[in-house]
Order: structure tokens, then C-alpha cells, then sequence
């Protein structure tokens, strides 16, 4: 059978900066690479667990950027987060309207990227990362039209963080939309970045974002995936690290029908790299957690924590590689795989797999799967509290074991919020029956 | 009407028929102790009082304050009055002791018809019990038990039993692993909480937990039953005997 080939049709849409060589050739070769490949299928080892086949027949229209829908205010669902910088995007383009950027610190430039391509292209170019093995990736780059552009210039802070707000709104057709965000972080510049992901109606997400990340700089990178229950929510994270920088990563997964967060992350050396993760599935929900960490260099550490709460007849999926390349001796790095099944009808596929080519290093992982233990409940009835509360308590305890390893403070308290949210709902939807 | 009233209770832990016909009858203001051998039954009367899974009432029944315990599940024996100090309390990640704490007196007080004590209210309520027990904020803060040394998760089990208020309370081998001061501590904190409304009963192996929380009544049990019953002299005596000549004259 062959590989569907949806999106092609969108290819023939007039793009900004197009006219710009470097950028009609990188285009032009990401379309031809995805005409090749199409949609991943199950047969694609990285793609055995999450299969597109919804996607691929959902028919999807592109979502035109002169039919924007007006959104006037940022829906429910997103981080509540009081202090902060807003940039915000309705269907993949950029909405200065729902966007609050005044008084940005010196060294600090937030823009459109299409505004970007359009008037400077030469600045961002050579800046879009290798998609090659990503096949929504390198679509993403054959139809990028907008999306964030934030640039720190060395040095620079940003004194709060910087909220990226996605709003999917499909009222009609089920549309779809290529974001592609990109940020560049000087050397020793410091920044935190949050991105909520909302919407509502049946619409495709497909978004890349390219993450350069300058020596001795310092960058927090929170997501939080809330979709509407309709959508359909892919996204890739290509992240590279310059020597000595630290990056904070987490994403916490809630939403969307089908969901899959793919995270790549080059570390330059003495680079410590942090990829945390939480996910909350319930009804029919799937949801992807991919990542791969490369040390190319030595002395640099990883952390991956992950951990996911299942119900209903929600699927997990978690896939973490680490390779550590041949001269990349002292390598520290740890990866932890943790979900818990609430109901009979969920599913976790787990795979750890770590590539190992020096000797020096450090490495381990660990995965585990299952039930609420019986001996902790039992010690909380012992002590009067009800058995839903009892499993309420234990539930939030082990995601927020995940949360914890968000260093920010108020993004942190913000997921955690999110998090009990997703729990209280879960107790009223016990209390009602459903 | 007693307190809590035992009357030949049988149960079985995976078919296998571990509390063999316990009859026991406790009056508020009292403290009785059960001593007996490893795998006298010990804990199975503790955990079946509790109302643990897993074990399995064969015949018999207990009344508590008059009514049927082994009717109720787990927590709302916990919200009449019934409390047991666990020989190994458990150890939970995430969950703040404090935190803990708070949820598990304010279903008491839900139960009681109280209205829910405030952060203030509450904060002040624990720490003065805790001051007593030597356990400090910091130990509030940390996840319950989860790096607790032997005698702070017996202290932090004594501490639980202070602010729930029990009416009845089992404890479970609260003696084990702990040395000479944090015994005296946990004793203290015991005693502290004896009254004329509240019954303890108080199961160990051995003889010295005794010497510091004075029973006026000590049961030896064996065999899944108690075999000899007396005051607490009977616990010096079989200190100085030793369990076989009281196991072993009921065998022949």
C-alpha cells in the first residue's frame, strides 16, 4: 500500500519571503522529501505506536491566512501565568491583537516569523534545523508561513517570562496549520518560555520549533499541550545546545485526540540538558512522548523524567533514546519512564533505548508501569480519609513528582494547577457515573 | 456497654486460619497489651481491627462503641474512633506529612460535623502536639515517612494518633526498632493520650515496651488464640519464663 500523501495540495499557497533562494531551495527541498516519504506508518520503526491513519483521512484544508477566524480573547486552558510577556497565535499566525509585548528588555526581539521572512530573511538564515528523518517536521518546513521569532541578544535577560499562546479554532472545514518557531538565545543571555497549546473544533497542529541555545546561556522551556478534544496536535522540538548552556525543558500533555511531542536535543559539552515531561490521558486519547538526546561532546549531563497517568481507554506512548557518541566521555545520563494505569482499558508502550559509544560515562534508565499500590491506600483509609480522595492524593503525589522538576517557580505552580484541574474533573466525572 | 468487645473471631489470610477464636473485651480508660510469639497472630488482629484486604473474617464479631466494626470499610472505622499505629508505617513519596495530616483530621472532623480547620488554625493545632513528640516543622514538610529514620516514623504514628483523637487505638509493635530514648519519646506520647474515654491495646513481643506504657491487663496469645490472661505481672512472668512454658503447658 502506499504512503498517504496528504498536504501536498497546499503546496501551490504563495508563502512569505517566497522569491528568497535560500529559502524558496530549503522549501522546495523539504516538499520533495515529503512527497517522497509522506506520512510515517506503523512500518516506520519510530512511528510503531502512534499511527496516523486518522490524520491522514481527517481531510484537512489549510487553514488560509486571510481567513483568520477573530478571536478576541485567549480562550480557557492555557498556563495561568499573571506575569508575563503574551505572545499570542490563532491558527498558526501570529495575533498582535491578543499578544502583550510592550517594554521588552534591551537585547530582547520578538517578532512574527513572517514578518521576518518577509523583510529580513538573511537574518534567520541557516537558522532552521535538520528535519531529515521527521517527515511532518520537514512538512512543516515546506509550508512554514509563521510562527514565533525571538531572539536574546548575548547577555540579554528577559525579565519575565515569555507565554506563547497557540489557539487552534476550526468553526466550518477541519483545518490544519505549520507553525514554525524560532528561538535564539545568545551566549549567556536567560530566558523562560512557556507555550500553551489550546483550541477548539477539529484542526491539525503540526509545529516546529527550532531552539539554538547560545553558550553559557540559560533557557526554561515550558509546553503545556491542552488541545481541544477534536485536534490533532504533532510537534518537534529541535533544541541545540552551545558548550556550558542549561536548558530546562517540560512538557506537560493534556489534550488533543491524538497528540505526539517529539524533542531532539544536541549537547555541546559540559551542556546540562533537562527533558521532563508529564502526561494525563483520558476517553479514547493518545498520547506521544519522543525524544532524543545526543551528546556529541563530553562532559555534559541529561535528566528525562516522564511521568503519565492513563485512564479511561487512553494510550501512552513513551520513546527515549540516548546516544552518547564515541568521545563524549563523561556522560551523566539518567532517564526515567513512570505510568500509572487508573482503568483496564489503557495502554503504555515504553521504549528506552540507549546507544552507547564511549567509555566513560554514566548512564541509566528505568521504566515502570502500573496500578495504585494497595499498601499506601490502605495506610491513608487507616487514617479516615475516603478512598477517592485516598487515590486523588496518591495520584497527584506521583505526577507531582514530575512537576517538581520544573525549576521555575510560577510556570511550575501553573501546570500544577492544570494538573489538579485534570483531577478534579476526573473525581466529578466519578461522583456523575460517567 | 465496653468500649470494644472481641467475641470469637476467627480469620484467614490466603485460606490459611491465622486468629483462631479471639474473645477479648476492653473498657474506655483501659489499657490492655497482647504479647505473643512470631506468628502468634499479632498483627492479623491488628490489621483485621484495622480492616485491612486481604483478611478475610471467618466467624465471630466485633462491636465497637455498640456497633458492628467488621461491617464498616477501613476509613469509616478510622472516622468512628479506631485507630492503629502500623508496625511499619508506610512510606509516601509526593505526599507532604502535613499535607497528610490535614486531609486525614479534617475527614474526622467532616464526620464529627465540624467545619474544616484553616491553614492557621491547623498549623498551630499540630505543631504544639509535634513539639511534644521532638518532631519539627522540617519533618512536617517532608514527604510522609519517606526518609524517616525507625524512631521518626514511630514518633510521626504517635503524633497521627494525638491530633485524630482515637477512641480506641491498637498499637502495633510501636517498640520495634526503636532504642532506649526514642522508646521513652514514643511512650511519653502514649501516655500523654491514655485517658478515661480512650482504650489502647497494646501488641509486642516483648516485655520492655511494658515497663514504660504500664498495662492493667496482659493477654498471651498463641496459636491465633489467648491462651492465659492476667495483670501486669503476667508480662514479667513470661519475661522470666519465656514464651515456650506458657505455649507449652497449653499444648499438653
Amino acid at each position: 500500500m502506499a504512503q498517504p500523501v496528504p498536504f501536498v495540495g497546499n503546496f501551490d499557497a504563495a508563502l512569505p519571503g517566497a522569491g528568497t533562494e535560500w529559502l524558496d531551495r530549503l522549501r522546495d527541498g523539504a516538499r520533495q522529501a515529503y512527497r517522497k516519504t509522506g506520512l510515517p506508518t506503523p512500518r516506520t520503526e519510530a512511528w510503531k505506536y502512534t499511527n496516523l491513519r486518522r490524520l491522514a483521512r481527517a481531510g484537512f484544508v489549510a487553514a488560509d491566512a486571510d481567513k483568520v477566524p477573530d478571536v478576541v480573547t485567549i480562550p480557557e486552558g492555557i498556563a495561568d501565568l499573571t506575569d508575563a510577556y503574551v505572545v499570542a497565535f490563532v491558527n498558526g499566525r501570529f495575533a498582535p491583537s491578543l499578544s502583550l509585548l510592550d517594554a521588552l528588555p534591551s537585547g530582547v526581539a520578538v517578532s512574527s516569523l513572517a514578518a521576518i521572512l518577509r523583510e529580513d530573511p538573511a537574518s534567520v538564515e541557516g537558522r532552521f534545523g535538520d528535519t531529515t528523518g521527521l517527515p511532518l517536521a520537514t512538512l512543516n518546513t515546506g509550508l512554514m508561513a509563521d510562527g514565533l521569532y525571538l531572539k536574546l541578544e548575548d547577555g540579554a535577560a528577559l525579565d519575565k517570562p515569555l507565554h506563547l499562546v497557540s489557539i487552534g479554532r476550526a468553526d466550518d472545514d477541519a483545518l490544519s496549520f505549520h507553525p514554525r518557531h524560532l528561538i535564539v538565545a545568545g551566549a549567556g543571555s536567560v530566558a523562560t518560555i512557556v507555550e500553551s497549546h489550546v483550541g477548539s473544533g477539529a484542526y491539525f497542529s503540526n509545529s516546529v520549533s527550532d531552539v539554538i541555545v547560545g553558550e553559557g546561556a540559560v533557557l526554561n522551556h515550558y509546553k503545556l499541550q491542552n488541545e481541544g478534544p477534536e485536534a490533532f496536535h504533532l510537534a518537534a522540538n529541535l533544541v541545540q545546545l552551545a558548550d556550558r548552556a542549561v536548558y530546562d525543558g517540560f512538557v506537560l500533555q493534556t489534550g488533543a485526540k491524538l497528540a505526539r511531542n517529539e524533542v531532539r536535543s544536541l549537547l555541546g559539552a559540559h551542556v546540562e540538558c533537562r527533558l521532563n515531561g508529564a502526561y494525563l490521558g483520558r476517553g479514547e486519547q493518545h498520547i506521544d512522548n519522543t525524544t532524543f538526546i545526543d551528546h556529541a561532546a563530553p562532559n555534559s549531563s541529561s535528566r528525562e523524567v516522564y511521568k503519565g497517568v492513563l485512564d479511561g481507554s487512553s494510550r501512552g506512548v513513551f520513546q527515549g533514546k540516548i546516544l552518547v557518541r564515541k568521545d563524549s566521555h563523561k556522560t551523566d545520563g539518567h532517564q526515567l519512564n513512570k505510568t500509572l494505569l487508573l482503568s483496564r482499558g489503557t495502554e503504555i508502550d515504553t521504549k528506552p533505548e540507549l546507544e552507547i559509544y564511549a567509555d566513560d560515562v554514566k548512564c541509566s534508565h528505568g521504566a515502570t508501569t502500573g496500578e495504585l499500590d494497595e499498601e499506601p491506600l490502605f495506610y491513608l483509609r487507616a487514617r479516615g480519609i475516603d478512598p477517592e480522595t485516598a487515590r486523588g492524593m496518591l495520584v497527584a503525589a506521583f505526577i507531582g513528582e514530575a512537576l517538581d522538576e520544573i525549576q521555575a517557580e510560577a510556570p511550575r505552580a501553573s501546570f500544577l494547577a492544570v494538573v489538579d484541574g485534570w483531577l478534579e474533573r476526573r473525581r466529578e466525572g466519578q461522583g456523575t457515573g460517567s | 456497654m465496653s468500649l470494644i468487645e472481641i467475641q470469637d473471631l476467627h480469620a484467614t489470610v490466603d485460606g490459611k486460619e491465622i486468629l483462631n477464636g479471639i474473645g477479648l473485651t476492653i473498657e474506655a480508660g483501659e489499657v490492655h497489651a497482647i504479647m505473643g510469639p512470631n506468628g502468634s497472630g499479632k498483627s492479623t488482629l491488628s490489621y483485621v481491627l484495622a480492616g485491612r484486604e486481604g483478611y478475610d473474617v471467618t466467624s465471630g464479631q466485633v462491636l465497637f462503641d455498640g456497633t458492628d466494626l467488621l461491617e464498616m470499610d477501613a476509613d469509616e472505622r478510622a472516622r468512628s474512633g479506631l485507630f492503629l499505629a502500623f508496625q511499619y508505617p508506610v512510606e509516601i513519596p509526593g505526599v507532604a506529612t502535613m499535607t497528610f495530616l490535614k486531609a486525614a483530621v479534617n475527614a474526622m472532623r467532616e464526620h464529627r460535623g465540624e467545619s474544616a480547620m484553616d491553614a492557621m488554625q491547623f498549623l498551630k493545632f499540630v505543631r504544639d502536639k509535634a513539639n511534644a513528640l521532638n518532631i519539627n516543622d522540617d519533618m512536617l514538610r517532608r514527604a510522609l515517612n519517606v526518609g524517616f529514620s525507625g524512631g521518626e516514623k514511630k514518633r510521626n504514628e504517635v503524633l497521627q494518633m494525638a491530633v485524630l483523637e482515637p477512641k480506641f487505638a491498637v498499637l502495633d509493635e510501636t517498640d520495634s526498632g526503636l532504642d532506649i530514648d526514642a522508646l521513652k519519646i514514643v511512650a511519653d506520647g502514649v501516655n500523654n493520650l491514655r485517658s478515661s474515654e480512650r482504650g489502647m491495646l497494646v501488641i509486642t513481643h516483648y516485655q520492655r515496651l511494658l515497663d514504660y506504657i504500664v498495662p492493667d491487663y496482659v493477654h498471651i496469645l498463641a496459636g491465633g488464640k489467648i491462651i492465659q490472661s492476667g495483670d501486669k505481672s503476667l508480662a514479667l512472668e513470661l519475661e522470666e519464663k519465656g514464651y515456650a512454658s506458657f505455649v507449652g503447658a497449653e499444648a499438653a
